[in-house]
């Protein structure tokens, strides 16, 4: 017990439970912004693999580290607006459409990766964003390493929770996306378009999600490898439950899954010799699904998530 | 009326969907501080008028002209419900257009600010509104989610929202169809008090009563046509009822009959469903034969709960069922059927029929273990084929024959087959609930007329409607529900079981 205490109070404990959240933190509010507006995005998985890939090839390239996100956030953009097509005003399956952009962003990643290189054993590298190093702040207790040593994109990530926050509660747009996913007739009542807010959600989103796999290959580490982004786009997809849709409890939820995930890694290295590794490395994922459990009994489900709206149907 | 205070004129205008002509060159005007009655049965054209109106369908032919603030009329881009809001015209949907997560200023100001906009001007905004609030009388509260209002309150903030956008012109479509009587009056009230500050109304109806009592002028569409317009002031029930079927419908007459013995028997009958709104409380009542026993109500009272209880869909949690004297030992559909009650369900198309089987079919989906149906195992194919074509003559299904589908018939034909199914098997107990909801008249004329004939031959029939007409021309008892409570109208009066309908208990 005393071990876990230890680790809970260190610094760096918490500085990596921000850092691990990061990618979740851009993810889960891309999902929640697409599902605001009625449409699930289960192509998360592969615009985090289309981002991690887009964003590094592009600093790999020579466009710089800001060049890089921004072509990222474009990737992502692009696979959201396939599947706003297929699913808005074509009205097919999100589920399928889905899982469909997952399977073909992953593998034009996988594709384009190999084209570009084709005989390297292992990737090359790039400078990723270093730690801000902020003066007086950093050198705070505490605080310090934790908030103050972060690179950019964790900035970025803790300011689009705002960013979306305010435009959801403070924006008429805001309202327009929220009304759009609860009774779509509503906004075609008032003159708005509707199939115009939701591509306009579900690409925004989808570039948010993309900024979530950059963060992977420009920050977190400073390569592109096959796999790495393992599940966390899924993990996202329950977290917009957990967080019933809010941004301040999605970044609740980001930060409670990157605490579980540091505190297994540490657990593994203080007690690997008493239980296996499997344990500690399952745990996060079942603790996330214990905590939806509780949260998702009370969760507000968008009204119209999932149901397609085509005009003078009614 | 002078040429001048003309507000709206719609010219031929035209549209078809397939085959069916659902508006066929209708010319109509408007005038300012007018409240006209747009009256006609199902599927007579009113809705598709009012969507062409304010853009949400595009005509096939014709325009629509809007009187500026100038006065002089001027052509509206056709399809653009934005255009038709813009010229001032304001409609409110049947089915309400709120989002139910929003409250209720939001709702209002949907659409009304630019949403380039950073911010919101929610202190102008809930200043303005309340002092439209004040000006119409109309009042909801602005800070609730919409989910949380009721109906009226919610039709209410409907109204506010054309009102806001300064709406010039307002088309309400059955704004009726959901309030109690009192609320329906209070709507009429308001709508006057804003006729008088030059608002024109058009409202779609097909309840006689009102559009005699709030309308200055009623225009009655017949298969997509404009077949009449007449001043209220010169109109009368019987007129515009010839004009709405095109001859005179014998209104089915009701003759007294001494009722026999109890036929269904429900004693402390309680349902905690998941809300308040399908929930029974300690419900006791006996249907006897020879008796129509009407309950009245508001939507969302318990009616669906009492209906899924005698239909054998719910168990309840407490209470006992006895048919024919005959306690119910279990309670589940089949059991039902068996025990001799006869089902109109509310929802005809979801629960009265099996959309993708055929007509003939249908009549026989509740009695599949018949020797006429099955043999050894086997449909009698042919037996049921003559069956159906019998029953289709006899209660006059009409469609494309008993061998297509069932949800290719009309909503009015669909009821005629379930009803077909359900008397020919003479049920000592009938449940129609809600049995003429969507019909139009002539199809609600035969609706009432087999009703009573089941009651002359000795049928116990439980009519459950939100008719409040309908009710008190069929039932001999009269209840009204409300909170999954029962309580007998001792008055068959409008305003009494008006005021019981709203909760106050006479």
């Amino acid at each position: 017990m005393g071990e876990i205490l230890q680790i809970l109070l260190a610094d760096s404990f918490w500085a990596a439970s921000l850092r691990i959240a990061t990618p979740l933190i851009f993810g889960v509010l891309g999902a929640l912004l697409c599902e605001k507006s009625g449409v699930l995005n289960l192509g998360i998985e592969g615009i985090f693999v289309a981002g991690a890939m887009a964003g590094w090839m592009a600093a790999w390239l020579g466009l710089g580290l800001w060049g890089g996100v921004l072509v990222a956030a474009v990737a992502g953009a692009l696979f959201g607006l396939i599947h706003a097509i297929l699913t808005v005003p074509l009205g097919l399956s999100q589920h399928v459409s889905g899982l469909g952009v997952t399977l073909f962003a992953t593998s034009a990643s996988y594709f384009a990766y190999r084209t570009a290189l084709p005989d390297v054993a292992s990737p090359p590298r790039i400078e990723p964003f270093r730690p801000l190093d902020i003066p007086l702040l950093s050198d705070l207790p505490f605080l310090g390493p934790v908030l103050f040593q972060q690179t950019a994109l964790t900035w970025l990530a803790l300011a689009m929770v705002a960013l979306v926050w305010y435009v959801l509660e403070r924006t008429p747009l805001g309202v327009a996306i929220k009304a759009v996913g609860d009774n779509p007739d509503s906004v075609d009542a008032q003159g708005l378009s509707v199939h115009g807010l939701r591509i306009g959600a579900v690409v925004a989103g989808s570039a948010l999600m993309a900024l979530g796999g950059a963060f992977l290959t420009m920050s977190a580490f400073d390569a592109f490898f096959f796999g790495m982004v393992n599940g966390r786009g899924w993990i996202c997809i329950a977290l917009v439950i957990f967080a019933s849709w809010r941004p301040g409890k999605a970044l609740v939820g980001a930060l409670l899954f990157g605490a579980f995930d540091a505190l297994q890694v540490r657990l593994q290295t203080e007690a690997g010799a008493l239980v296996p590794g499997q344990v500690f490395l399952m745990a996060p994922y079942v603790l996330s699904i214990l905590a939806l459990v509780i949260a998702a009994r009370r969760a507000e489900y968008p009204r119209a998530l999932l149901k397609p709206w085509f005009k003078g149907q009614r | 009326m002078t040429e001048d205070d003309t507000v709206l004129r719609l010219d031929g205008l035209t549209r078809r969907f397939g085959p069916v002509l659902a508006c066929d060159a209708v010319d109509l005007e408007l005038h300012r501080g007018e409240v006209l009655a747009l009256l006609g049965e199902n599927g007579a054209g009113k809705t598709t008028l009012m969507n062409m109106l304010f853009g949400h369908y595009l005509p096939d032919a014709g325009h629509v002209e809007v009187a500026g603030p100038d006065g002089v009329l001027r052509p509206l881009p056709p399809g653009h419900p934005q255009a038709a809001l813009a010229a001032g015209i304001g409609m409110v949907h049947q089915h309400f257009t709120l989002a139910e997560n929003l409250d209720a200023l939001d709702n209002i100001l949907l659409g009304a600010e630019p949403l380039r906009a950073l911010r919101r001007h929610s202190a102008r905004a809930r200043e303005k509104v309340r002092a439209i609030m004040a000006r119409s009388g109309l009042a909801a509260p602005l800070d609730v989610p919409v989910g949380r209002l009721s109906v009226g309150e919610r039709q209410r903030v409907e109204i506010l929202k054309a009102l806001y956008r300064d709406a010039r012109i307002l088309v309400l479509d059955e704004p009726t169809a959901v309030l109690t009587p009192q609320e329906a009056d209070a709507l009429f009230d308001n709508i006057r008090a804003m006729t008088r500050d030059g608002l024109s109304v058009i409202f779609i109806s097909h309840k006689l009563r009102e559009v005699l009592a709030f309308s200055d002028r009623i225009a009655v569409l017949r298969h997509g046509r404009k077949v009449g317009e007449i001043a209220t002031a010169e109109a009368d029930e019987r007129i515009i009822a010839r004009m709405m079927v095109g001859a005179d419908t014998p209104a089915a007459s009701r003759k007294a009959l001494d009722p026999g013995d109890p036929v269904l028997e429900l004693d402390g009958i309680s349902v905690t469903g998941r809300s308040a709104r399908d929930s029974l409380d300690d419900l006791s009542l006996t249907l006897r034969a020879r008796e129509i026993v009407g309950i009245a109500g508001v939507s969302g009272n318990g009616q669906t709960a009492l209906a899924q209880v005698i239909s054998g869909l719910v168990r309840p949690g407490a209470g006992q069922i006895r048919v024919q004297g005959r306690p119910l030992a279990r309670i589940e559909p089949l059991a039902m059927i068996r025990a001799g009650i006869g089902r109109i369900p509310e929802d005809r198309h979801r629960d009265g029929i099996v959309g993708a089987m055929s007509v003939a079919e249908n009549m026989v989906i509740e009695r599949l273990e018949a020797p006429d149906v099955a043999r050894r195992g086997l449909l009698q194919k042919a037996a049921i084929r003559a069956h159906a074509e019998r029953l289709a003559r006899d209660y006059d299904v009409r469609g494309p024959g008993v061998e297509v589908p069932a949800r290719l018939l009309s909503g009015g034909n669909i009821q005629k087959l379930i009803l077909a199914r359900v008397f020919e098997q003479e049920p000592a107990v009938i449940l129609a609930n809600q049995p003429t909801r969507g019909l139009d008249m002539g199809a609600a004329t035969e609706v009432a007329r087999r009703l009573l004939e089941a009651r002359a031959r000795g049928a116990g029939v439980l009519l459950i409607s939100e008719d409040l007409d309908e009710i008190l021309s069929l039932a001999d008892r009269v209840f009204v529900i409300h909170d999954g409570q029962l309580h007998e109208a001792v008055r068959r009066d409008r305003e009494a079981i008006g005021l019981m309908m709203a909760g106050e208990v006479a």
